[in-house]
């Protein structure tokens, strides 16, 4: 496999008493897509919120196992938390843009982490509208609140808020679930497009989804990582009878 | 199931209710702005609107009367700019912090300590600003009496407070938790989270908070008529006495000759406070417009 972006080692999460995930050893390779599939509950979001630590938020959330992200267990002792949220971008399953305007969404990131000096905003909001193809929509309407723009458009500014920060991977949980089937090609076709950029990591419960946007697929099914291979060799034959199973909607 | 004809009998009335009520609120609030206008307007036969509200001195009672009133909307103006100035940064940061920072029991303890504080009556509020605010402030600055506009700015200030807090508190609370785990995941750290994304999210609710307070300030009477020493001179400083519009209609109402001109002259003060409490709120009105565009 080429360059990995994102790697754990016998990582197991606990909601206090109870095991969300055991014993998950995977890898993700850069500049590819790679969807998580699983029934509800098994643990998809879970998973994706160890890779920029959300899960701290939560309280009596306890982590052990090695997650590395840039050469570096983002566990450790003194690991730069706020950086890592800074290389690892989220997008969330409903958009949820600030309810500010077009403009201030995307330099917050840029005025969080002072990246760049306010002279050279203009050309990073316009760069980073482009990215997402929003650009010739809305920039005449870059001081208006984000609130008011379609749930697309919303979404695809979520996504272009976090590119400022020049982050390397970029995750997505359900992304696409709170838009109709017109929207979610259209997020699918700019997942293509950046991933020549971005490690992007998609939770999916639309397999589908997982089938046409990805190039690697995880099936997780109760806290465990089942089995992650390429997106093709993980629809047409499986190595596991459970994830069969699942794909062929005996179950979940 | 009820046949549709009853339930939409009972739409109807519920709505025309409610429709009801709506006018039934906006007709009171006019008929005491008529109410105002009759009683206070006879004045302008014999006096000017200019010499009222730009006259310098305020003597009802001497003969003749001289009603101007620039002395008391200034000693409005005063004690509630003096009033605001220390109830709403406090407010808004004590709100932030309930909201965003405390932990659960403190939060729990601080909230019910600020409906308390809410629950006082005014005139306990003015006694205490009389008896300990008083003579402390006296004796601070060494200035002949205690009683101030700035005695009255503090008194006034935590009468305020609880409206402020309680009210901004709910605001905050209100903004969505997606907008800070948005924030938290793009690296921000919690102060920056609260004061670029949640204080900018609850700004027409603390905004509200802020001008109900103000409010409160410019229409309270008894606890100002306690503590500012009620001198109807036009005031230089925070430590010298000053009288407000409202303290002015309380203290003289009782002695003055019903249809006479001085009975008249405190309705016009009362006109006046109208329309202080009217562009008040018409300003943060349009201000809220404004931001929800
Ligand atoms: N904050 C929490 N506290 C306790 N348990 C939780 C918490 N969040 C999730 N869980 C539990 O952890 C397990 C995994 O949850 P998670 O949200 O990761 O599942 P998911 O695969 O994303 O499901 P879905 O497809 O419904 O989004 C579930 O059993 C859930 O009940
Ligand atoms: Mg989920």
């Amino acid at each position: 496999m080429s360059e990995i972006s994102i790697e754990t080692r016998g990582l197991n999460l606990f909601y206090g008493d109870f095991q969300a995930l055991i014993g998950i050893d995977l890898q993700i390779p850069a500049r590819k897509v790679t969807a998580l599939i699983g029934p509800s509950g098994c643990g998809k979001s879970t998973l994706l919120r160890v890779f920029n630590r959300m899960n701290d938020l939560i309280d009596g959330v306890r982590v052990s196992g090695q997650v590395i992200i840039g050469g570096q267990d983002i566990f450790a002792p003194g690991a730069d938390l706020l950086g890592l949220r800074e290389k690892v971008g989220m997008v969330f399953q409903r958009p949820n843009p600030f309810p500010l305007s077009v403009y201030e969404n995307i330099v917050f990131g840029l005025a969080v982490h002072r990246l760049a000096r306010r002279q050279e905003y203009g050309d990073i909001v316009e760069q980073a509208l482009r990215s997402v193809l929003l650009w010739d929509d809305l920039k005449d309407r870059l001081h208006h609140s984000a609130l008011k723009l379609s749930l697309e458009q919303q979404q695809r500014l979520c996504i272009a808020r976090v590119l400022p920060l020049k982050p390397q991977i970029l995750l997505m949980d359900e992304p696409c679930s709170a838009l109709d089937p017109i929207a979610t090609l259209h997020i699918e076709e700019l997942m293509q497009k950046l991933k020549k950029e971005y490690t992007i990591v998609i939770v999916t419960h639309n397999m589908q989804q997982a089938a046409r946007a990805s190039d690697r697929t995880g099936f997780l099914y109760l806290g465990k990582l089942i089995e992650i291979n390429e997106t093709v060799n993980i629809f047409t034959k499986p190595a596991q009878a459970m994830t069969e199973n699942y794909i062929s909607g005996r179950f979940g | 199931m009820k046949p549709m004809r009853v339930r939409k009998l009972k739409e109807w009335l519920i709505e025309k209710t409610i429709l009801l009520s709506g006018i039934f609120s906006v007709v009171f609030v006019l008929l005491i702005f008529l109410f105002l206008l009759r009683e206070g307007l006879s004045l302008f036969r014999g006096e000017s609107v200019i010499d009222f509200i730009f006259g310098k001195s305020w003597y009802p009672i001497s003969d003749p009367p001289r009603f101007g009133i620039l002395p008391l909307i200034l000693g409005s103006l005063l004690v509630t700019l003096g009033a605001a100035a220390i109830s709403v940064p406090i407010g808004i940061a004590a709100a932030l912090y309930i909201a965003e920072i405390a932990p659960l029991r403190l939060r729990e303890a601080l909230k019910a300590g600020i409906e308390l504080l809410a629950a006082i009556p005014s005139v306990v509020i003015g006694f205490i600003g009389m008896i300990t605010l008083g003579p402390w402030i006296k004796n601070l600055f060494n200035i002949p009496t205690g009683l101030t506009a700035l005695t009255g700015s503090v008194t006034l200030a935590f009468m305020a407070m609880p409206t402020i807090v309680s009210i901004a508190e709910d605001a905050i609370t209100a903004v969505p938790r997606q907008y800070r785990e948005a924030a938290i995941a793009m690296g921000a750290t919690k102060w920056q989270t609260t004061w670029r994304i949640v204080a900018r999210a609850a700004r027409p609710g603390m905004l509200a908070a802020v001008m109900l307070g103000i409010g409160r300030v410019i229409g309270e009477t008894m606890a100002v008529m306690m503590v500012t020493g009620n001198a109807a001179i036009i005031p230089t400083s925070f430590l010298q006495p000053v009288r407000t519009l409202t303290a002015t209609i309380a203290a003289e109402m009782g002695e003055s000759v019903q249809g006479g001109p001085h009975y008249a002259a405190l309705f016009a003060i009362g006109i006046v406070l109208f329309v202080i409490t009217f562009l008040i709120n018409g300003v943060a009105d349009l201000y809220l417009h404004r931001s929800r565009r």
